[in-house]
């Protein structure tokens, strides 16, 4: 497996913080048959921004800028965690000592595996060190 | 090009003789009111004591407050017979305020739109798509006379409808459209979702409410055309009475029709040029309704220096109306210098809305503007950022603080007549 194999395309979408943008955004999504694997809000103040993992970043993307959505793509890793103690620590630890930096994650627990879902300062980088650090990628199933 | 170049470029004794005999007949027009006659029996002033042009600072102010209080035709100077055409303002306050023309005074306005339009580099042949509200709203039959007795080929568009409009500028071949910034802005917008460009298009006039230089920058990018500035009122006929030329630098205030002066708004005094206040005008040539130092409520300044095209007095581009001027926690807020910031920022998208609440007894000012999709990263952080530096700018010019709230864009209001983009909701002093 290449490096760029475990580059994600997370769905970033801008969302004033008002009732019912949320909701609008998830039916549209439904309409075009998109799955929502994982999601968060990050939010300041009177705005936010919705980040999703999608199974067709695509058709999300395309569905959501025609409705008037302020819509871009941003790159993230999702690393496999073990669902026990210590299973952050691992792969928190693996990044600090390669001196990367972790700006914003989320995380989410699939039918097999938890996902630690992280935006790094140098997302390339960051994949080769857990790799190396035996640390485990995860591959998002997109069509 | 001038339309009347005698007119247009008079100047020194001769220009003072014509000023001082139009002021006499004003004066004397006005004297057949019994609003005029009451006014100057009290001030203790007769006509006859205006011997010079400048004399006209001993006359008493006439506000919009009386020209209200005379609805419908309290002001007229000639047999209600003899109008034959009445236009209204707006009356967003109350009454609204009636205007009445003779046939001398429509003659009059036509023929100064008309050197406007050969201003800014029209000719006769030229199609002019007349995209304003037609109807008591001054901007529509103003433009459209003028358009064709100087002989362009007049389209009363109207305003809506913006894809038509677009339709027709490319069907017809439209050389010049007259709108006011905002809808103009809005069609700029129609036309890129849509596809189209306009490449007959070559002249922008654009008035009816206060715009920035920045708006300027964005229409004529937008729009790929020259845009000029177009001032006018209703009271002084409508549009028309101060306009751009193509060196875009201050309007002429025609001077063989208006007189005007600038003064302190709070004393009244006059100021000197150069001196920023609020503008007098007193018409020159209006029949059916004289009217004397009439307070505009519009700010600007009188320019001192001339002009490459050799036509005469300028004045600066209007900063807004003194009644649009919002006072924030004592400090003066023109919503033109709030669109000249945020359009001068890349960053955000064209459309904004002001709202001023009144929060423990203080005001706050907040400005809603559309995000850009282009400039969307996707990162929190980067709109953290560009709403910063948003209100750094907005403080760096108005010198104050404001909330800035960064909206989806196409979620503000368009305008297609006059913008109304403030929003008060400071209740009284209590």
């Amino acid at each position: 497996m290449d490096t760029e194999d475990y580059v994600i395309r997370q769905i970033s979408v801008f969302s004033e913080n008002r009732p019912g943008r949320l909701a609008a955004m998830a039916k549209a999504l439904e309409e075009e048959k998109v799955n929502i694997l994982a999601f968060s809000i990050a939010e300041a103040g009177e705005f936010g921004v919705v980040r999703a993992l999608v199974d067709q970043p695509e058709k999300a993307y395309k569905k959501l800028s025609s409705l008037g959505f302020v819509v871009s793509f941003t790159e993230v890793i999702g690393v496999r965690m073990r669902d026990e103690p210590g299973g952050l620590y691992e792969v928190a630890r693996i990044l600090g000592e390669a001196k990367i930096n972790i700006e914003y994650s989320y995380a989410y627990s699939g039918k097999e595996m938890a996902v630690l879902i992280l935006r790094v300062d140098n997302t390339r980088e960051a994949i080769k060190q857990i790799r190396a650090h035996g640390g485990e990628m995860a591959r998002i199933p997109s069509r | 090009m001038f339309w009347d170049e005698k007119m247009e470029t008079l100047r020194g004794k001769d220009l003072e003789a014509l000023q001082l005999k139009r002021l006499k007949w004003t004066l004397a027009q006005a004297m057949k009111v019994p609003f005029y006659r009451g006014l100057f029996r009290e001030a203790g002033i007769r006509p006859a004591d205006v011997k010079a042009v400048d004399d006209v600072e001993k006359l008493p102010f006439t506000r919009k407050k009386d020209l209200r209080e005379g609805y419908p035709f309290g002001f007229l100077a000639v047999p209600r017979q003899k109008v034959v055409r009445i236009h209204t303002t707006s009356g967003t306050t109350g009454k609204p305020t009636v205007v009445g023309y003779t046939k001398r005074d429509l003659a009059h306005w036509a023929d100064l739109i008309a050197r406007n339009l050969t201003m800014v580099g029209l000719r006769e042949g030229d199609v002019f798509q007349n995209a304003v509200n037609y109807g008591l709203f001054t901007g529509g039959l103003g433009f459209h006379y003028g358009g064709e007795l100087m002989g362009l080929t007049v389209i009363p568009a109207g305003t809506g409808n913006t894809k038509r409009q677009i339709e027709m500028i490319n069907d017809f071949g439209v050389d010049a459209i007259h709108c006011t910034p905002s809808y103009a802005m809005h069609i700029a917008e129609v036309a890129e979702e849509i596809g189209a460009t306009m490449p007959t298009l070559t002249t922008g006039l654009f008035g009816a409410e206060p715009w920035s230089e920045s708006m300027r920058t964005e229409l004529e990018r937008k729009l790929d055309l020259s845009a000029f500035d177009s001032y006018g009122l209703s009271e002084m006929y409508g549009p028309g009475v101060a306009f751009e030329c193509p060196e875009k630098d201050g309007l002429h205030i025609w001077h063989d029709c208006y007189l005007v002066e600038i003064i302190d708004p709070e004393t009244g005094e006059t100021l000197g040029a150069g001196e920023r206040g609020e503008m007098v005008i007193t018409p020159l040539v209006k029949e059916a309704m004289p009217l004397v130092r009439y307070r505009t409520g519009d700010m600007t300044m009188l320019r001192e220096d001339g002009c490459a095209c050799g036509r005469g007095q300028k004045i600066s581009r209007i900063l807004g109306r003194a009644d649009d001027m919002l006072v924030i926690r004592g400090i003066n807020v023109f919503p033109s210098q709030i669109e000249h910031v945020l359009l001068g920022l890349p960053e955000v998208g064209d459309h904004f809305m002001v709202y001023v609440d009144r929060v423990n007894y203080l005001d706050e000012l907040t400005i809603e503007v559309e995000m850009k999709r282009e400039t969307f990263s996707g990162e929190l952080s980067d709109l953290a950022r560009i709403q910063k530096r948003v209100t750094a700018a907005l403080r760096d010019v108005l010198g104050i603080r404001t909330a800035v709230k960064l909206v989806e864009p196409g979620l503000l209001p368009r305008f297609e007549g006059k913008a109304k983009r403030v929003v008060d909701r400071r209740g009284g002093l209590f």
